[in-house]
């Protein structure tokens, strides 16, 4: 038989090579696929193929949402084919390499290298040598420039993409924001352009609103300055501004979620009720890069959660989003569903963030009728002092009543989330969290006899676009500081225990956050020294990174540790998450001068430039903030949410003030 | 109502764990709509019942689960139904192949059965080392005893296998194949198929391994849990 070309032969599953090295590795049950929901790829020689990959282990990449949403929407299409894929561990890395089999698709075992677009999901910059490895295991030239017309194109989208430079070699392109409409765009600039030269298909990209093609610009430096990002064809835009969907309820998906043979991580039903957030933590990027904040009918989500528990099987569900107790009728829904028969009755309903309050509480309350173990909050820093520098704006009364609403509900055990390194911390501000701690314990003691609280402490790593992204992260050496400070000081307290991540990591990760094309090098030299898997402990190694950025003459101090000035070109500048950059400015400097900012959902715009940027609105169905709860606002609300509007339309916030006219309270 | 149900494990699900299987089958049955019994408590779990566990990998004609149905719940439906209703909602590569209905009473899988048999298939074989594996195992039949080391809590024991091998012979297919049959005692313990393999000289090193009956045997009779062309009941069992 005649070989037929990679993309129209029928029979291309490597699985006959790959079944004899699965018996040789740790759970191998996390490369067979088979999962329930699972779609069936319709192949054709005319359809534009992806591979979705999550650049971490099967465990942590399958349940992602992005992911999951894409695969559908690609496999609805009929030009276009999805299959899935994620890292292989390191026992089958080692056994793929030394048999010659390439990354695989999990769905049909095709191999990675015959797709047409190997798109990464990129959630966490510790998974950037995780990229270069897949694309290394698929057969394709790590470096862009290097590929030629039989190769797949490379490209990410996620959260990461909003500095997506130290990754810009290796990248063919990047999308900015909500996929659900630019996976078409894409699909229909590459079906039109079957077998073209690679730059004309990159230049037909970069037509496409949130994609950016790092080969398109040029990036101009003096000294370690970085002076300018430009581009270099007619058709690559000045800036690339984010792709945003304007109401979720066009988008009911994943509508078949997977369900995995095999255990993962969140092993339930996930039904996303809003997108966005508009508290304006100013720590938080996913805050910040999401916005406007855009709810999913209430009606919407009830169907979302009875069809799925009806297809899956599962016994759970978890309504997600930023800040779910925010939803419009949070209360109702979720009611509804606890109380709903044809839910199937034996359904848990968890909320992934709960907010520091009593109000939240009474939710957890309404989910968790039986067993009731352990409740997380986070309130993020340990002083108000802090908490409004940060637009954290819990009162300690809000913790205290929320914990004290737990323990006297039967709850046993609650987890507090802080960030240490934030700007302006004093020593007082970090210890404030073991105040914290112990006060919560204090109040535990009055309804059980041996209240546990967890103290979870992150070293703050300062992401583009938010107010932080001037600022000069802690050293490793200080966080551990404040670390072993910290712990210390939890010790004298019983009843509180404390958890914290490695400072050594919150650096790595810092050079990769705000880092430029310079870093590229040190990415691949990691890379090639066997650095994958950074975000798993037992295989991280700093010292590759310090060694990798010293061989390519890079100053840490000056890629991580420094604060960056009001003039200076940041390397995300070309990019855009419709965010004013003198917004982001004046957020800063209210930072600095302990001022918060309200949420926008509830207030008067103060034009950020995520919705009058782009034309659109916050979709919210309720005019008034939820009751019982000041965070966010710094006021007392408790009169809020007495009348909550019943019909879910878009909130018309008024006339919008200029940016620079913006006041906080 | 308790129900056993007979399933094999063939293809890519032989790389799920037994465990996982579990989980699947948690599932399935509520998926299904079977008006499974849930086990009291805080945290409820649906009343199955499996048997011995399955080596991650090894394919199997003869897997049993036993499952706990209450019709007070909603509709048991027929019997015959049973295997296509539940199957339907496992993943490709499991199915079920019949069911019964159990006497109150009867004893547990993992009491009741008493040795299982094997399938090693060990691909091509040459005609010297076929004449070795033929040799290897008329050795390891003749043998008083099978002593081998294992570490047990941390200490060191020393164990006879010899009685827990029931049977063992080897098969050269006319293609050349070598194939190994075993039947292994389950009693005090079971013996695990790469236990069976390590106490050959040069050990064989399987392409496939599949279980292919569990066997009860009671006052010198062997038989299955259910029986693959089971005398399947056809009275039907209806949930009032």
């Amino acid at each position: 038989m005649a070989s037929l070309p990679a993309h129209t032969s029928g029979n291309e599953s490597i699985w006959g090579r790959l079944e004899p090295l699965l018996s040789k590795v740790q759970k191998p049950a996390r490369y067979i696929g088979c999962e329930g929901g699972a779609q069936e790829p319709q192949w054709g020689p005319e359809k534009v193929s992806w591979l979705l990959i999550y650049p971490d282990t099967y465990e942590i990449g399958l349940p992602n949402q992005g992911l999951q949403i894409l695969y559908e929407i690609l496999n609805e299409r009929p030009d276009a084919v999805a299959e899935r894929s994620y890292a292989p561990w390191v026992d089958l890395e080692a056994e793929l390499r030394a048999s010659g089999v390439p990354l695989f698709s999990v769905d049909t075992h095709r191999p990675a290298g015959m797709f047409d677009v190997l798109a990464f999901n990129l959630s966490a910059e510790l998974t950037y040598t995780n990229l270069i490895n897949c694309v290394d295991l698929a057969g394709v030239p790590v470096r862009a420039a290097e590929r030629g017309p039989d190769h797949p194109y490379v490209c990410a989208g996620g959260h990461c993409t909003y500095n997506p430079e130290p990754l810009a070699d290796f990248l063919d392109f990047v999308v900015l924001g909500d996929g659900e409409e630019v996976v078409s765009d894409i699909t229909e600039v590459l079906a039109a352009h079957k077998g073209a030269p690679r730059e004309t298909v990159l230049r037909a990209l970069c037509r496409i609103d949130g994609v950016y093609v790092p080969s398109a610009y040029e990036v101009t430096y003096e000294g370690q300055r970085l002076v300018a990002v430009e581009p270099r064809w007619a058709e690559a835009p000045e800036r690339v501004e984010k792709r945003t969907v304007a109401d979720l309820a066009e988008w009911p998906y994943p509508k078949s979620q997977l369900v995995p043979l095999t255990e993962v991580v969140h092993d339930r039903l996930n039904v996303e009720v809003f997108r966005g957030c508009t508290r304006g933590c100013r720590f938080c990027q996913a805050g910040m890069i999401t916005r406007p904040v855009r709810e999913r009918p209430a009606d919407q989500v009830r169907t979302m959660v009875q069809e799925g528990l009806r297809r899956t099987g599962y016994d759970e569900v978890a309504l997600t989003s930023l800040s779910t107790a925010d939803f419009s009728g949070i209360a109702d829904v979720v009611g509804g569903i606890v109380n709903d028969p044809s839910c199937g009755g034996n359904v848990s309903v968890s909320l992934p963030s709960l907010r520091v309050d009593a109000f939240g509480v009474a939710i957890a309350a309404e989910l968790q009728k039986g067993r009731r173990t352990g409740l997380t909050f986070a309130p993020e820093a340990g002083t108000w002092r802090m908490r409004q520098v940060i637009n954290k704006l819990i009162r300690e009364e809000d913790l205290y009543s929320a914990v004290e609403s737990a323990y006297s509900q039967g709850w046993r055990r609650v987890k507090l989330y802080f960030l240490t390194g934030l700007p302006t911390e004093t020593d007082e501000d970090t210890l404030g969290i073991a105040e914290l701690g112990r006060n919560c314990v204090e109040l535990g003691r009055k309804h059980t006899k041996s209240p546990s609280v967890t103290v979870s402490v992150g070293g703050f790593v300062p992401k583009p676009f938010t107010p932080f992204q001037w600022f000069g992260q802690n050293t490793a050496v200080e966080l551990q500081r404040k670390v072993h400070m910290l712990r210390d000081e939890v010790r004298k307290h019983k009843g509180v225990q404390m958890k914290w991540h490695d400072p050594r990591a919150s650096l790595a990760e810092g050079m990769m956050s705000r880092g430029d094309r310079r870093l590229g090098p040190v990415i691949e030299e990691v890379w090639r020294r066997g650095g994958t898997f950074q975000e798993w402990s037992e295989c991280f190694r700093l010292d590759l990174w310090e060694e990798a950025m010293a061989t390519h003459g890079l100053d840490i101090d000056w890629y991580v540790y420094r604060h960056r000035t009001e003039d200076e070109v940041l390397p995300w500048d070309h990019l855009s998450a419709g965010l004013h950059k003198d917004f982001l400015w004046q957020d800063w400097r209210d930072s600095l001068a302990e001022v918060g900012l309200p949420d926008c959902r509830w207030t008067p715009c103060y034009d950020c430039g995520a919705c009058t940027g782009y034309g659109i609105e916050h979709i919210v169905a309720s005019a008034t903030p939820p009751a019982g709860g000041s965070q966010g606002t710094g006021q007392d609300l408790n009169t809020g949410g007495l009348i909550p509007s019943e019909i879910a339309v878009p909130v018309s916030l008024g006339a919008r003030p200029s940016s620079s006219a913006v006041s906080a309270p | 109502m308790r129900f056993r149900l007979r399933y094999s494990k063939y293809g890519k699900v032989r790389f799920l764990s037994h465990r996982d299987l579990a989980r699947v089958f948690e599932r399935s049955v509520r998926l299904a709509g079977l008006p499974v019994a849930y086990s009291e408590g805080f945290s409820p779990r649906p009343r199955l019942h499996f048997g011995l566990a399955l080596s991650t990998g090894y394919e199997s004609d003869a897997e049993f689960i036993d499952v706990d149905l209450n019709e007070d719940q909603g509709e048991i439906g027929s019997l015959e139904d049973l295997p296509a209703r539940l199957g339907a909602c496992l993943p490709a590569g499991v199915s079920v192949i019949s069911a019964i209905q159990l006497e109150p009473g009867t004893p547990s899988l993992q009491e009741a059965v008493t040795s299982t048999t094997w399938r090693f298939e060990l691909g091509p074989t040459e005609d010297a080392r076929a004449s070795d594996l033929a040799a290897e195992v008329a050795g390891l039949l003749a043998a008083e005893e099978l002593v081998v080391e294992l570490e047990r809590k941390g200490k060191q024991v020393r164990e006879d296998l010899r009685p827990l091998i029931l049977g063992l012979s080897f098969e050269r297919q006319t293609d050349g194949s070598g194939v190994l049959h075993a039947e292994l005692g389950t009693k005090p313990r079971s013996v695990r198929p790469l236990e069976l393999l390590a106490t050959f000289r040069l050990p064989p090193e399987p392409i496939r391994v599949i279980r292919t009956h569990q066997w009860i045997t009671r006052d010198g009779e062997r038989f299955e849990p259910i029986g693959l062309t089971a005398s399947l009941p056809h009275t039907e069992v209806c949930a009032s």
